[in-house]
């Protein structure tokens, strides 16, 4: 079995800066991803980034997936593209003694004993089930780095599976990776981020956006983002909200109507409007299904968006071997998840190496970053979500083989 | 999928392409590169994609939308995240049930066929289907 110092599943802005962070502190580094190119949803974001130039501010998000892909290249990582991950083994290696010991504090008890597996005797601390196209194969690890990132919500209304109803993410994808027309004309339901940038994408493929409707009375986005939208005559309809999808077979026309403060439907303010489309950008649930197998300790944190790993500020889960970055930690953004890999990358490696000041100094420095940028008027609710995380801290950290707890530099 | 100029290979196709118009012809940032044309069916209808697209791309861009019917109420499904995590779009490729288009490269000759329920395992014509090798 092959196996490595930093296992890292998810080839997103927060794994590749996590893989190029612990590689260039000389750990041996595996990036695992499921689809053949690196750069997770960065590749389909044609649009500037905010911020400053540390942050790639001014590049566009495909750029930045090239920039990183390539930094990640002329460094000795193994990258393993078009590969799942469809096992994880052996997440809780050690046997306790009873002064260590730490209850674990999860809901859910596993339905197989971790600590029993056979892989007690090597020297990694889990193990990676993989499969790509052709096989089936192995990897043991010392560490773990989670960057799964997140998928996208669904809401509730009539008809909302019919063809046609499509994530916001999966519209970007036909149009600025397959230059494919999700449709005609698109009605966009939320006026986040996503909801607006997404919605001045379609028009620059040429595609018509109805309206965009938001169920808050205020936008969500950047005013930037409204304004270009409004500039070109879309309606951004806020306290309105999708009622039904018409069609039998596929999207061919909405319902829409007006909201009131307890967002239920104002009567007689229904109407329909004649789309082929409807995008959904109605926010992000992070993919914790690892973190939630390797049994660390999981928090429901609603500002997050749902289910997330408990994390310290190095991005360390109460099992000291398995990390998180990126949206899996708490739905933020590119430019967030970028430093959040770079303290997961940095911090594993001094797990697995050593201490080591140029270590020290990248979470000193990313940490930093991350509080400027959470301070910001757009990072309340992380800021908030990563409060509520330091209040349920876990009574210990469950330690592994071969790494230290609480690393001294 | 950026700027490359290199020679259409097809004009037929292209043309066919601009005059349905899901392909993006003009676009401010991003200029889609020709390529070639690949053919596949779907429910045995003959049907043209792009090399390098997956097979969900592809169907869309043959204005394709109904992918499957659902295991337990039959309406119609169609993709909704198209990066491989929500399972909307399980069709039947090459006989293989339950194989999520939205990730899965299209290739020459490939046989697309709309899945209804959950498709039966076992009976897959290719000796490589994924059953088989990891479970040879």
């Amino acid at each position: 079995m092959n196996s490595t110092d930093i296992a890292i599943v998810g080839g997103g802005p927060a794994g590749l800066c996590a893989a190029i962070a612990a590689s260039r502190l000389g750990a041996k580094v595996a990036l695992i991803d499921d689809n053949d190119r690196l750069g997770g949803q960065l590749v389909k974001q044609t649009h500037k980034f905010f911020g400053s130039k540390r942050h790639y501010c001014g590049t566009r998000g495909m750029d930045i997936a090239t920039i990183l892909e390539q930094e990640l290249r002329a460094l000795p990582a193994e990258m393993l593209p078009g590969t799942s991950v469809i096992g994880l083994y052996g997440a809780v290696p050690q046997e306790q003694s009873g002064k260590d010991r730490v209850e674990m504090t999860n809901d859910r008890t596993l339905p197989f004993p971790l600590s029993t597996s056979p892989l007690r005797a090597s020297t990694s601390n889990g193990t990676l089930g993989l499969a790509n196209r052709e096989r089936f194969f192995k990897l043991g690890y010392k560490c773990l780095i989670v960057a799964t990132g997140a998928a996208e919500n669904n809401i509730l209304f009539q008809n909302n599976d019919l063809p046609g109803v499509y994530g916001a993410g999966a519209v970007q994808t036909l149009m600025n990776v397959y230059g494919v027309k999700p449709g005609a004309r698109v009605l966009m339901v939320g006026s986040g981020n996503i909801g607006l940038i997404v919605s001045y994408q379609l028009i620059q493929a040429g595609i018509d956006v109805a309206a965009v409707v938001e169920a808050l009375p205020r936008i969500g986005g950047y005013h930037v983002h409204a304004a270009k939208l409004a500039r070109l005559g879309v309606p951004i309809l806020t306290s309105h909200t999708v009622l039904s999808t018409l069609g039998k077979e596929e999207v061919e026309g909405a319902v829409i109507c007006k909201v009131g403060k307890d967002f239920k439907p104002v009567p007689r303010t229904a109407r329909s409007l004649k789309v082929d489309t409807i995008c959904l950008a109605v926010g992000l649930t992070p993919l914790s299904e690892l973190l939630w197998q390797s049994g660390c300790k999981m928090v429901y944190v609603p500002e997050l968006g749902g289910h997330v790993a408990w994390h310290n500020e190095n991005m360390q889960t109460n099992l000291c071997h398995v990390y998180l970055a990126g949206d899996v930690s708490g739905i933020e953004e590119a430019s967030t998840a970028m430093l959040e890999g770079r303290v997961a990358g940095a911090h594993a490696a001094t797990q697995v190496l050593g201490p080591n000041p140029e270590a020290r100094r990248i979470l000193a420095e990313s940490r930093a970053e991350l509080c400027a940028i959470r301070q910001g008027p757009f990072g309340d609710k992380a800021a908030c979500g990563k409060a509520r995380l330091a209040e349920c801290a876990p009574l210990g950290t469950v330690p592994a083989r071969g790494l230290s707890p609480k690393p001294t530099f | 999928m950026r700027a490359k100029t290199s020679r259409p290979k097809d004009e037929g196709q292209r043309t066919k392409d601009k005059v349905l118009g899901r392909r993006i012809a003009q676009h401010p940032i991003l200029s889609f590169e020709e390529r070639n044309p690949i053919n596949f069916s779907f429910e045995g209808r003959p049907m043209t994609g792009r090399q390098g697209e997956t097979i969900a791309a592809a169907l869309a861009a043959n204005g394709i939308r109904l992918f499957r019917h659902a295991e337990k109420t039959g309406r119609p499904r169609g993709f909704f995240c198209a990066v491989g995590k929500c399972a909307s779009c399980l069709m039947v490729v090459d006989g293989q049930p339950n194989t999520m288009v939205c990730m899965e490269p299209l290739r020459e000759g490939v046989k697309v066929e709309r899945q209804r329920g959950r498709g039966k395992l076992g009976d897959c014509p290719r000796g490589d289907c994924p059953q088989n090798r990891f479970y040879p």
